[in-house]
């Protein structure tokens, strides 16, 4: 079982914040991995937050190929950072050669583009990087998008940690969310895709549990945007449907509830917006998510949100106090970072909820 | 004595041999009362037969004509093993036994004539659905449901669809509002009583089976819905409440449309849904027939027909494509219920099959709400027997494809798939309806099984299959009034409700293990199979 996590703050820190967050719910987790999101970034990256951020991970041929392809598209790289790494005999890690975080200028002619445009161009732009780097496995693009980074590595996340010096907290590399999991997947090979969170045009999510409807998910949402590949982990379908429910559909959000675990029809049947409800459930069938399952996600506008399958299956807690916001599987791993909090306003949202905290850090829950 | 030709019949040439053993038998005559198809009769035989009457044994032998019961040898009286005779013997003296000399192949074609008989096939048995397992069981880190503890959704959809993005919705940042109506949409029990017309039913048999459907609703709020079959309906029942239970079946015979036509300003509530069929399963392309033997005054009345032969052509004359004929037939369908009324349309499952259900899913009007295909193992009523055994196609591996084309276009569930065929032809109807709709059904429907809950003797190995005689030993599908007598209408309802409520725990008995509360259509990773073949063909996971 997975173990995942999400911190939003109204003050920047540091990653190692998300590692103490993680690591004492490590029962739960098998050391396998550690993926991070980080948004709204401050440190090194702050005079670049509009530019698109390229998140790589890749070999040396791999890291020519994303030259050569970003030239040709006429991306300017504008600032570059290259991780210093630790190299240090008994560290279980399976790093890439290289790790490249590189803020881009869109090309010249996307000037006056719309932001829509613009979005459309960093998923085209991160889709072909995908396709050139999976070739012969030269590397992988993680995300490319304003004010987002992506680490994601395969080892004991306590020693990618001292690879990358993310225990040390020197101001460099800030942000004011961090979406964290520490673990590769277990259902299919490991690959660097599967480990959560996934990311996708601002979107970001990762998953404890399972899916079940994996098979009848995918092959729905294959059909329903190009964005929607890969497909290397069951729970890449949660982020797809909320991208689908938001980002195209423009639903409010309280509705992705409603298309991942919809409500029985005995109890649709009594509600107010029964017709809506109605018209969803059947139309948005095969988006129905079923297994044990929690989701932390992070959208767009850096607000944070959980929420679980219809039964239950899986904890999730949210707490905090007024400057930072925490949610988590585990209750211990909030302890840890927010010693102080007051517990007693700690949230364990239940199955038929949506909690969602925005940038006030205020929380807002939707009952189903 | 006549002279003995060498053409002429023995018994020994028909199907079944009668076996009678004179030493039990009374001559009571319940054998030759019950036989509806006068294959037997009461006859004298002369015997021979040692007797000793004195108090000493002193056996004489006597020479003496004695009553027997004698099987015909006739073409138009074979005995077709029903077993009725045995069943109202008191003293076990005779049955019916297969035989496997049989000649009648070669005999029943005589004076020209096509053999007839009830919609069975007999010669394809074999069924894919036999060689599948559900095979994918969620166990620690997705644990399976407690199926007699947890609630399940078992609900399928009748009626179109539409895509997300084509939903009415108005969203003022919080709450989505429905800005006009959507197309009709009824959410009904993933098993439909399939269509069996008063005519090719008898009325009691129909009445049975309309009585369980309206039990299983009211009683057991099990959302089952039965279709009429072609030749409408009594007005009685298109006026009452229930008419919401039913579909009502428009086929190419358009029989029994005139009535309900007529009683559509008399209806309380809106029936189920409309089931335009245009063909059939277990003979596809020979249309409908229901012979004048059967064309009983009542039938004569409901389809406003004199009693003739009622032949239902093989398609909807007059239409050249499926376009215009789905087009015309839908828009006057749903007109005429002003679009509240899905509508769905049935067809024999072919190699064409795929093509029609990619044009219904492309029609820009929106206007078809299932696609019900039928496959070779399907059918109960009369049909010619070249057509019941070497015409057809299986069902599955074209509800599979008719549900990959969809999910190719991203159209999956827009048109309800509904199959049908054979499903609970080994007694299982659970595991057959769970099976294909992992493949991607979402509901099938069901027929001949109803009928053998009714009592019917018939089997895919030639027994009885006597639909089309009017003779049927059961009064399931008869219109003699004698016979039909013979048909307990409420035991016949039980049975269907008792098999209908078993059948449900069972469905939750196999979506608990693959841990589903809703059905799982089109999760054919819970399937695997043993045959190579058919995970190459469906797509689903080979194991041994
Ligand atoms: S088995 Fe049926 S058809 Fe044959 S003799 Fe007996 S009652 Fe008649
Ligand atoms: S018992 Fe009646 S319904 Fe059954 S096969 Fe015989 S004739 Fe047909």
């Amino acid at each position: 079982m997975c173990r995942i996590g999400a911190i939003k703050s109204k003050v920047p820190f540091h990653p190692s914040k998300a590692l103490y967050l993680m690591l004492p719910q490590q029962e739960g987790h098998d050391n396998s991995g550690f993926a991070m999101t980080m948004q709204d970034l401050a440190g090194r990256f702050t005079p670049y937050k509009d530019k698109p951020l390229l998140s790589l991970a890749c070999t040396q041929k791999g890291a020519k190929l994303v030259e050569d392809y970003m030239e040709t598209n006429n991306f300017l790289p504008v600032h570059e950072w290259i991780p210093k790494v630790k190299q240090q005999p008994g560290l279980d890690i399976k790093a890439m050669p290289y790790y490249i975080f590189r803020n881009y200028d869109y090309p010249e002619h996307y000037g006056n583009a719309t932001k829509a445009a613009k979005e459309e161009l960093l998923l085209n732009t991160r889709l072909a990087l995908r396709a050139i780097l999976g070739k012969n496995e030269e590397g992988y693009a993680y995300s490319f998008w304003p004010d987002v980074l992506t680490l994601k590595e395969i080892g004991d996340p306590r020693d990618i940690a001292t690879y990358f010096h993310l225990w040390d907290d020197n101001g460099d590399m800030m942000a004011r969310n961090i979406v964290v999991q520490c673990r590769q997947n277990t259902n299919y090979d490991i690959v660097r895709y599967a480990a959560h969170p996934f990311f996708l045009q601002g979107y970001t999510l990762c998953a404890n549990g399972e899916n079940t409807f994996y098979t009848k998910n995918k092959e729905y949402q294959k059909s329903l945007h190009r964005g929607y590949i890969g497909f290397e982990s069951d729970s890449q379908n949660f982020l797809y449907t909320l991208h689908y429910v938001l980002h195209e559909l423009k639903w409010p959000i309280k509705y992705y509830k409603h298309i991942i675990t919809p409500l029985p029809f005995e109890e649709i049947k009594s509600r107010p917006d029964c017709a809506e409800l109605t018209a969803i459930r059947q139309s948005l069938g095969h988006l129905e998510i079923n297994g044990p399952n929690t989701i932390i996600a992070m959208l767009p506008d850096g607000n944070i949100m959980t929420c679980c399958d219809s039964k239950k299956l899986r904890p999730v807690v949210v707490g905090g106090d007024d400057t930072t916001m925490a949610i988590s599987s585990e209750v211990c791993g909030i302890n840890t970072i927010l010693p102080d909090r007051s517990r007693e306003n700690d949230i364990y949202p239940n199955e038929r909820e949506i909690v969602v905290i925005n940038d006030r850090l205020e929380v807002e829950r939707w009952k189903q | 004595m006549e002279t003995v030709k060498m053409q002429d019949m023995t018994v020994t040439d028909l199907p079944w041999k009668i076996e009678y053993q004179p030493d039990r038998c009374t001559m009571c005559g319940s054998c030759v009362a019950a036989c509806s198809f006068d294959a037997i009769e009461a006859a004298m035989e002369r015997r021979s037969i040692t007797v000793s009457t004195g108090y000493q044994p002193s056996p004489t032998q006597k020479h003496m004509a004695t009553p027997v019961i004698k099987q015909k040898s006739r073409l138009g009286n074979v005995c077709v093993g029903c077993g009725m005779c045995e069943k109202v013997c008191p003293n076990k003296a005779i049955r019916p036994v297969r035989n496997t000399d049989s000649r009648y192949n070669l005999l029943a074609r005589n004076g020209g004539n096509t053999i007839k008989r009830g919609g069975r096939t007999n010669l394809n048995a074999d069924r894919t659905l036999d060689r599948i397992i559900v095979g994918r069981i969620s166990q620690m880190t997705d644990p399976s449901l407690d199926s007699v503890r947890h609630t399940f959704d078992i609900l399928a959809p009748f009626g179109r669809v539409l895509p997300p993005n084509e939903l009415p919705f108005a969203s003022d940042g919080h709450s989505l509002k429905l800005t006009h109506a959507t197309p009709p949409v009824k959410w009904i029990y993933p098993v439909i009583f399939s269509d069996m017309s008063i005519g090719a039913l008898s009325t009691r048999a129909w009445e049975a089976i309309a009585l369980a459907t309206a039990y299983l609703n009211e009683k057991h709020n099990l959302p089952i819905r039965m279709c009429s079959g072609e030749g409408g309906m009594p007005v009685k029942l298109l006026e009452s409440e229930q008419l919401k239970y039913m579909i009502i079946q428009i086929a190419s015979g358009h029989f029994g449309w005139n009535r309900i036509i007529k009683a559509m300003p008399r209806m309380k509530v809106d029936p189920a849904g409309i089931l335009i069929k245009i063909g059939q399963g277990a003979k596809p392309g020979d249309g409908g027939l229901l012979p004048a033997a059967k064309v009983a005054e009542h039938v004569q009345a409901i389809r406003g027909v004199p009693k003739a032969d009622l032949m239902s052509p093989p398609n909807h004359q007059g239409l050249y494509s499926i376009e215009e004929s789905v087009q015309k037939m839908f828009m006057s369908m749903n007109a005429a219920f002003k679009f509240r009324v899905p509508v769905a349309i049935k067809c024999a499952a072919s190699a064409t099959s795929v093509s029609v259900y990619n044009n219904l899913l492309r029609d820009p009007y929106k206007i078809c709400g299932g696609f019900f295909i039928d496959g070779i193992q399907g059918g109960t009523g009369a049909a010619n027997e070249i057509s019941l055994d070497h015409t057809g196609h299986p069902v599955v591996s074209k509800a599979r494809e008719c549900y990959l084309a969809a999910v190719k276009q991203g159209r999956q569930g827009q048109i309800p798939l509904w199959a049908g065929g054979g499903i609970g032809m080994t007694g299982n109807a659970a595991a057959d309806a769970f099976k294909i709709i992992c493949l991607g059904a979402n509901g099938v429907f069901i027929g001949k099984l109803l009928i053998q809950l009714c009592g019917c003797i018939g089997n895919e190995h030639g027994r009885c299959n006597s639909c089309s005689t009017g003779k049927c030993p059961t009064g399931i599908c008869t219109q003699d009034p004698r016979l039909v007598k013979r048909l307990d209408v409420d035991k016949a309802a039980q049975n269907i409700v008792e098999y209908m409520l078993a059948l449900d725990s069972e469905m939750r008995k196999l979506m608990a293990p693959i841990g589903n509360s809703s059905l799982p259509v089109g999760r054919s990773d819970a399937l695997v199979t043993t045959d190579k073949a058919i995970a190459d063909k469906l797509g689903i996971q080979y194991v041994c």
